[in-house]
């Protein structure tokens, strides 16, 4: 993380030179700044490539977009329609002909599994997107800030960490009603404490540097040293928390669709599957194995591609 | 030292207000109305508005608000919609059940916790370091839910060894005393019991300690991996000690307070984590209770429990920062502190 933030410091510390209202700035500087951050994010892939575990998990991520979208564009491609129901064919165990059998309703769980990625990779990326622009709008201006703003802002944050997360989203799926929708909205906003906090703390510590100093003293506006100088250096910390967090998002929708408060039927959701299988669990306990395995390497993915990143942006793991 | 204390008591006051204010807010301000859900979608408009008068629904929200703050700090949270018995009761009655099986999670986590980090940091790159941090990845990427699900399939259905559901056999169901079955069972010299009891908790435990397990693992061994690398370990093995002796006597006992602090913060979330256990084992406790209430739309019951896990929360984090300002010689907590 020191290497990432100390290059992205140099990059800012020139940036008040570089201004053009500044006269005698060096001109070549702003193709200088370009390069520098372009060589952090090259050295970031570089040292990410090296770690097998995190490329493997990118991988997996990349094939389950590409089947969820794929799925989501051309349905025909699945052997099964996902939704067509044959009670004749309730409960089949795995075979050549249904690769990890059929449900209750007799419908497909591998095409089921197939296209319930569509709706675990929508929560997990709107999710977080939700949390992400709250949380790190609102810590940014707590950090920056200080004083009243602050102490209002982060006992609010204190609060809803005060109750675990899952609850708190399952209290808002309870009053909001079913719905993937609101799903997304419950478990984006329970996440948003957690980015606010980051934020804030790494905002507080640049937020002393000489060059958010140097913008101030050229007369940059609040929202333009927030933006351009301090949020930059937040970025590496940001992005690691972000793919951590669609894991925990993919993990608490699962949690929502098992407790029968995530999708409406005849919607194909990895949790609910899970949920609407346990009344069988002894006499179809594939009906129930299969997509939770998905939602394990789904959720195994993100966790290993973050701690990639992490390690990526860290130049003493680099070096190891 | 008090001193600290009493400002940390102080300071939780706000928030537990504060998560008064959402819960309230969340139950009663966005969610839709719950009188046709109690009364049935036939029941006529003037039965429903009955039913919301009678139920202090139709006061201003402010007054509804003050209404539900007074009686929680009496310790009156309202009645059930359905079965109009007082909720402060009913999870009451169904609290030992939880805080029995959170135990039992937190106690299998942090053994194997330690032991598996302490093993893997003392043997760091082997290969028992490298299936402990399998195990700790897989640990907290896996949804506690599957993790039951998986046991009762094996245990249950395929080995027919432990009991897939329920907190014990009825008919050995202890009567009276503390409501943990373990203790109760135990005080009464009723073996029998006592095993029945331990058979059914095993599972539900082990499935809610995975993560806190995994959790633990992890932080035991990236603590214990910086103490051994310290001047005064080297010495005490340049001096001639035993490794294991240094191992133990002089980096663990020095991990050991970060550690705490993980375990003690894994004790509160196991109670978010105990819904899905509880709804998967049939286990009669909050969490079950607070699902099938959920599902019900009988708001007081989930409004009252969200607000004491809450305050347990708080209470647990509360109880974490005092214990490691006291485990920790370096930290004073002066005025600007804490």
């Amino acid at each position: 993380m020191a290497a990432a933030t100390l290059s992205a410091d140099a990059d800012n510390a020139r940036t008040p030179q570089t201004d053009p209202t500044t006269p005698g700035g060096p001109k070549n500087a702003p193709t200088s700044n370009a390069e520098k951050s372009e060589s952090l994010w090259k050295d970031v892939w570089y040292s990410l490539r090296q770690n097998i575990p995190a490329m493997v998990s990118l991988f997996v991520i990349l094939a389950l977009v590409i089947v969820a979208i794929v799925t989501f564009v051309a349905p025909g491609v699945l052997p099964y329609d996902p939704y067509q129901q044959d009670l004749s064919a309730s409960f089949q165990p795995p075979s050549a002909e249904h690769w990890f059998g059929t449900d209750q309703q007799g419908r497909d769980i591998f095409c089921r599994v197939l296209i319930g990625s569509q709706i675990s990779i929508t929560v997990g990326l709107l999710s977080v997107a939700i949390s992400l622009v709250i949380g790190v709008t609102i810590g940014a201006i707590a950090g920056y800030k200080g004083g009243r703003i602050d102490t209002v802002i982060m006992r609010i944050m204190d609060m809803m960490l005060a109750i675990p997360s899952i609850l708190l989203a399952i209290a808002f799926m309870a009053a909001l009603g079913r719905g993937i929708d609101k799903a997304i909205i419950a478990i984006g906003f329970v996440s948003i404490p957690e980015y606010a906090r980051i934020v804030r703390s790494q905002v507080l510590a640049v937020r002393q540097s000489d060059y958010v100093a140097a913008a101030r003293v050229i007369g940059d506006s609040d929202a333009v040293i927030i933006f351009r100088h301090v949020l930059p250096n937040v970025t590496p910390s940001i992005i690691v928390r972000a793919t951590l967090g669609i894991s925990s998002a993919i993990l608490d929708a699962a949690a929502l669709g098992f407790l029968g408060l995530g999708v409406q039927p005849p919607a194909a959701e990895w949790g609910d599957m899970l949920g609407r299988g346990r009344n069988y669990i002894f006499a179809a306990p594939f009906a129930m194995i299969f997509p939770g395995l998905a939602i394990t390497v789904t959720v195994l993915a993100f966790n290993l591609l973050g701690d990639g990143i992490r390690d990526a942006f860290d130049p003493k793991a680099r070096k190891r | 030292m008090l001193k600290y204390i009493v400002k940390r008591i102080l300071l939780a006051i706000p928030v537990l207000l504060g998560v008064s204010v959402i819960v309230f807010l969340i139950m009663r301000v966005f969610s839709a109305d719950p009188a046709p859900v109690v009364l049935g979608q036939h029941a006529t408009a003037e039965a429903m508005n009955q039913w919301r008068e009678a139920n202090g629904l139709n006061d201003p929200l402010i007054v509804q608000y003050f209404n539900f703050l007074a009686g929680a700090l009496t310790g009156n949270l309202g009645e059930s919609y359905y079965t109009h018995t007082p909720v402060t009761q009913e999870l009451l009655s169904r609290f030992p059940a939880t805080v029995e099986l959170a135990l039992v999670a937190i106690i299998i986590a942090a053994v194997i916790g330690v032991v598996l980090g302490v093993i893997s940091a003392t043997h760091k790159n082997s290969p028992i370091d490298g299936l402990a941090t399998i195990l700790a990845l897989v640990g907290v990427s896996m949804p506690i839910f599957w993790l039951g699900v998986l046991l009762i399939i094996f245990f249950a259905g395929v080995l027919h060894v432990l009991p897939s559901s329920g907190r014990i056999d009825p008919l050995l169901q202890p009567v009276g005393g503390t409501g943990f079955y373990l203790l109760d069972t135990l005080l009464m010299g009723d073996f029998e019991a006592f095993s029945d009891a331990a058979s059914h908790i095993i599972l539900p435990a082990l499935a809610l300690s995975m993560y806190s397990m995994a959790v633990i693992t992890r932080m035991t061994r990236s603590s214990m991996l910086e103490t051994l690398s310290e001047d005064y370990v080297r010495t005490a093995r340049a001096k001639g000690l035993k490794k294991r002796r240094v191992d133990i006597h002089h980096a663990l006992r020095n991990a050991m307070l970060p550690i705490t602090t993980v375990i003690g913060l894994q004790l509160g979330s196991l109670l978010g984590g105990a819904m899905l256990t509880e709804t998967v084992f049939a286990w009669p406790g909050i969490g079950k209770y607070v699902v099938d209430s959920i599902l019900k739309s009988d708001f007081p019951v989930v409004q009252g429990a969200v607000l004491l896990i809450g305050v347990i929360f708080i209470v647990i984090n509360l109880v974490v920062d005092v214990i490691y300002a006291y485990l920790d010689p370096r930290i004073t907590y002066t005025k600007e502190e804490g």
